[in-house]
């Protein structure tokens, strides 16, 4: 490999970055349990490994966010202590978040240049950051305030304040879980060109193929410790993915599941010309109907922000809809009040489980029955009747396999699947008719998205209309009977599952509509 | 290096030790400064308690300085509870000593003994309506309760002293005395709330009604729907209304249970202490602003208020009757304001853990020997076995 620096003297590698017998222990965990890692010079390095196995620690600890228990850290040979994060930012080592660091009222310019010493200029940190953005392909306008910009534009920008600070080693956490397709192949086209430059780049991600598709090696981590590193030019992704559960992990759902057969003649839910506002009282869905059948899921796909949070939230009625129908079971609803929605038997599992779907520091008992507490058997009059509460939580856990040290602990020490599986429990032990999955996997690891998909499919074999919101193709692709495309609040197009293909899905997520509805809405216009 | 860590699980022991210790904590530092301005603490103390406990008549004294803290300690901690701020305790006591007191002025000589729970209830109604103007405000316009229920106070307060000073309403005394300085007019003896005797100890009624609503609101809290409610509410307001929780209803069913606590102590006040309407008396005690220091040294628990509310009413009383020369003035205050200081200090404590730590870099000296073998990298780098504090940095 080019780029890698060879020690004149000894004439052996020197890794960019060293990290020996790292361990970090949090109250209650250790989330690394010495873990040796090692980065070359010139290389794209990925560390792959389910949630919580300690990625996200490890690379905190490299931009001096975490000070290590034990262990050591080694750039180009020589042993370093960070205490901070300008510490490792003197040290030419620059961290992209998945939650960006930047000051939204900012402009590009100034994000950059902010923390960095010596007098500022406007004029020369608005040139210096049009240079850089053009030599990397990381085309942004220097001028433009954060707030303005899109998600894969402020990805930009962070990576273009690393750069700006002279990082020769850059650390992406989870960097495409925020891209479109296509947004994710121009920022691999960077990551490239950063590493042709003698960069270190680390991309962590829990995605099989973009880490084939971009890195040169990779380190997997379980449970808190490394274990292995392969080059990606020998191993395949089931390899990977076998490496990263310790077992082999089944992809395709249909494999071991029968598929539900659809029940065409009954609509579960139905949406008519069913219009609501985003958050900030601008039009976000601007009449979508659509119709759920029994035993179906129902893909939604799209660019997130095109509506799709507003139509899961309007449906459940837990935000206001502003105009048109939804229907249960062929009845109308009036859609003021959660609670008619959850009469009605519409189960919803929302986008952001911990401080919607659950209360995180409320214990698992306790949201376990968050919607039913009100009725017999968890209440007696004004009374709660702990003792069903209690039962009921044992039944749930033991038949969802939550992973949990007893009922009555807060559901936020739990981690990401088995607080999705706490979500999970609840609304399917409760009979739905229907079911409104809002990103059911994000942000799980393998074995959690396998078990959250497996229940997904087996609850339409029961008869339960699913209706899947995600933003992940091959989901939506493996599980539906129907997809839907969402842009700018309308569907954008449907397919069904036999007929889709990737491109022609990117397509219609992306606003170009495929060639048959680019006719029909010519035709609109001329009328 | 001394480092705070997160505690995990929040033990039952240490809700008991860690106010314990603290308010130790408080009476050794206030010792230092009694011994620093040149008085004996050991007698002060002794004082103190001798004035407050032991001695003949100062345990019912300090029953009657508890009561209406005892009303106020669970207001604060009944909206507390829901992250609810109502300040607004001190008016919502005036506003319900305003009303029980009308009512008494005005049944108690036909009603007799039967006015009085007629009393409780105009004085939990006035301050549940008083708190429900802050609390209709916060659900349907998304005020600051803070800033609304605390200018109340004053509202209040001034409605006190406007009925005493500027009119000639129910409550001023309008013949003898009266014509020489405004002042209320004093209740009939019926409406007085009988005292109980336990051995030696007069007990008043009020004392009674608060200790059985503090177990009443416990109960609330811990076992009824409303309880569970108003848990998930204060952690994840958006998880509860994504459950149809009625949120608004329950802010203002605890805005009303708040004011409504605080208005009862102004009914225990007309009916217990004071039997009119007297603004120059209620306005300087600062029953009200006491209540959230005592709900926060009883971290908002209900049972826990019944013994910080005697707790501080003790020091209260003691303040009273031990000022003049000889003791050193402004003790009490200095030494409530030490225990309050002190409780909200030991609460880092009960949420962290304190973990003594020897520095990384010492640790790393004693580990890196054999590591720096195990790498190979002591190859090429001659210092790395003995990383000193130099090398650090670089």
């Amino acid at each position: 490999m080019a780029g890698v620096t060879r020690d004149e003297t000894a004439g052996i590698l020197i890794p960019a970055v060293s990290m020996r017998g790292i361990t970090k222990r949090f109250p209650g965990v250790v989330a690394n349990d010495s873990v040796d890692f090692e980065v070359r010079a010139g290389e794209v390095h990925a560390l792959l490994g389910e949630n919580g196995a300690g990625k996200s620690t490890l690379s905190n600890i490299l931009a001096g966010i975490y000070r290590p228990d034990e262990g050591q850290l080694f750039l180009n040979g020589k042993l370093v202590e960070l205490n901070s994060p300008r510490s490792a930012i003197e040290h030419g080592i620059g961290m992209v978040h998945q939650h960006f660091r930047l000051v939204q009222t900012f402009s590009v310019a100034e994000n950059v240049a902010l923390g960095l010493p010596g007098r500022f200029s406007k004029r020369e940190a608005e040139d210096r950051v049009a240079a850089l953005g053009e030599r990397f392909g990381l085309p942004v306008d220097p001028r433009a305030l954060i707030w303005q910009l899109s998600v894969g534009e402020q990805q930009r920008v962070e990576i273009l304040k690393s750069l700006e600070r002279e990082a020769r080693v850059l650390i992406l956490d989870e960097p495409t879980a925020v891209l479109t397709p296509p947004e994710a192949e121009v920022l691999f086209e960077t990551l490239r060109t950063m590493a042709a430059e003698g960069r270190s780049v680390i991309f962590i991600s829990h995605k099989l193929d973009e880490v084939m598709a971009v890195s040169d090696r990779v380190t997997v981590l379980r449970d808190a410790t490394d274990v292995g590193v392969v080059e990606v030019s020998e191993t395949t992704p089931r390899e990977l993915a076998r490496l990263m559960v310790g077992r082999d992990v089944v992809f395709n759902a249909e494999d071991t599941l029968n598929r539900a057969t659809v029940d065409w003649e009954r609509v579960v839910l139905q949406t008519v010309d069913l219009r609501a506002n985003d958050d900030r009282g601008n039009p976000a869905l601007n009449g979508v109907s659509l119709e759920l059948h029994a035993g179906e899921i129902l893909g939604v796909c799209g660019v997130s922000g095109n509506g799709q949070r507003e139509l899961a939230e309007a449906i459940c009625a837990s935000r206001g809809r502003t105009g048109g129908q939804v229907l249960v079971d062929g009845e109308t609803t009036i859609g003021k009040d959660p609670r008619e929605m959850i009469r009605r038997r519409v189960s919803h599992i929302p986008e952001d489980r911990l401080h919607t779907g659950l209360a995180a520091s409320v214990s698992i008992e306790d949201n376990l029955v968050l919607k039913a507490y009100r009725a017999h058997p968890f209440s007696l009059g004004p009374l709660l009747r702990r003792r069903s509460i209690r039962s009921n939580a044992i039944q749930l856990v033991e038949q969802f396999g939550v992973k949990a040290p007893g009922t009555s602990t807060s559901t936020r020490l739990l981690s990401g699947g088995n607080v999705q599986k706490v979500l999970l429990a609840r609304e399917f032990s409760s009979d739905p008719v229907a079911v409104v999955a809002a990103s059911p996997t994000r942000g799980l690891d393998v074995g959690s998205i396998e078990t959250v998909r497996h229940l997904l499919l087996e609850a339409a074999r029961r008869g339960v209309g699913v209706l899947l919101i995600t933003e992940d193709l091959e989901e939506a692709l493996a599980l539906s009977d129907r997809i839907l495309v969402m842009y700018e609040g309308r569907v954008a197009g449907e397919v069904s599952r036999d007929e889709a293909d990737l491109t022609e899905l990117g397509l219609l997520m992306g606003g170009r509509s495929a060639v048959g509805s680019g006719a029909q809405q010519t035709g609109g216009s001329e009328s | 290096m001394i480092r705070l860590e997160k505690r995990v699980d929040a033990s039952k022991w240490l809700n008991f030790t860690v106010p314990v210790c603290s308010f130790l904590a408080a009476l050794v530092a206030g010792a230092v400064l009694i011994a620093s301005s040149g008085n004996d603490p050991f007698e002060a103390y002794s004082r103190i308690i001798d004035r407050s406990f032991t001695s003949e008549g100062a345990f019912a004294a300090t029953l009657l300085a508890a009561t209406p803290l005892l009303f106020t300690g669970l207001a604060a901690a009944a909206a507390f509870r829901m992250g609810v701020f109502n300040i607004g305790g001190e008016g919502q006591f005036f506003i319900g000593a305003i009303t029980s007191s009308w009512v008494g002025l005005t049944y108690g000589e036909s009603l007799g003994a039967g006015v009085i729970p007629l009393m409780m209830i105009a004085g939990v109604a006035g301050g549940a309506m008083w708190a429900a103007i802050p609390g209709a405000l916060k659900a349907f316009f998304n005020t600051s309760e803070i800033i609304t229920s605390l200018m109340l106070n004053y509202v209040a307060a001034s409605l006190m002293t406007y009925l005493i000073f500027n009119t000639e309403s129910t409550w001023r005394l309008t013949e003898g005395s009266g014509l020489m300085f405004p002042q209320g007019r004093l209740l009939d003896e019926s409406t007085f709330w009988p005292f109980s005797h336990i051995g030696s100890v007069d007990v008043p009624f009020g004392f009674w009604v608060g200790t059985v609503v503090a177990v009443l609101v416990w109960i609330l809290y811990r076992k009824t729907r409303f309880g569970f409610e108003v848990d998930v509410i204060s952690d994840a307001a958006p998880a509860a209304a994504y459950a149809g929780m009625r949120t608004r209803k329950t802010l203002l069913g605890v805005m009303g249970l708040s004011g409504g606590l605080a208005g009862l102590g102004g009914a225990s006040d007309i009916g217990d202490i004071r039997h009119l309407l007297d603004p120059k008396g209620l306005e300087p005690a600062r029953y009200g602003y006491t209540g959230i220091v005592i709900a926060a040294l009883a971290r908002l628990n209900p049972l826990a208020v019944v013994p910080v509310s005697i707790l501080m009413g003790a020091l209260n009383n003691a303040g009273r009757a031990l000022q003049g020369p000889d003791f050193p003035a402004g003790l009490v205050g200095t030494l409530q304001g030490l225990i309050l200081f002190f409780a909200l200090g030991g609460e880092v404590f009960a949420r962290y853990r304190v973990r003594v730590k020897r520095s990384p870099r010492a640790s790393a000296k004693a580990s890196s020997g054999d590591v720096a073998v195990a790498t190979g990298a002591g190859q090429t780098e001659a210092p790395v076995g003995s990383p000193s504090s130099g090398e650090v940095g670089t």
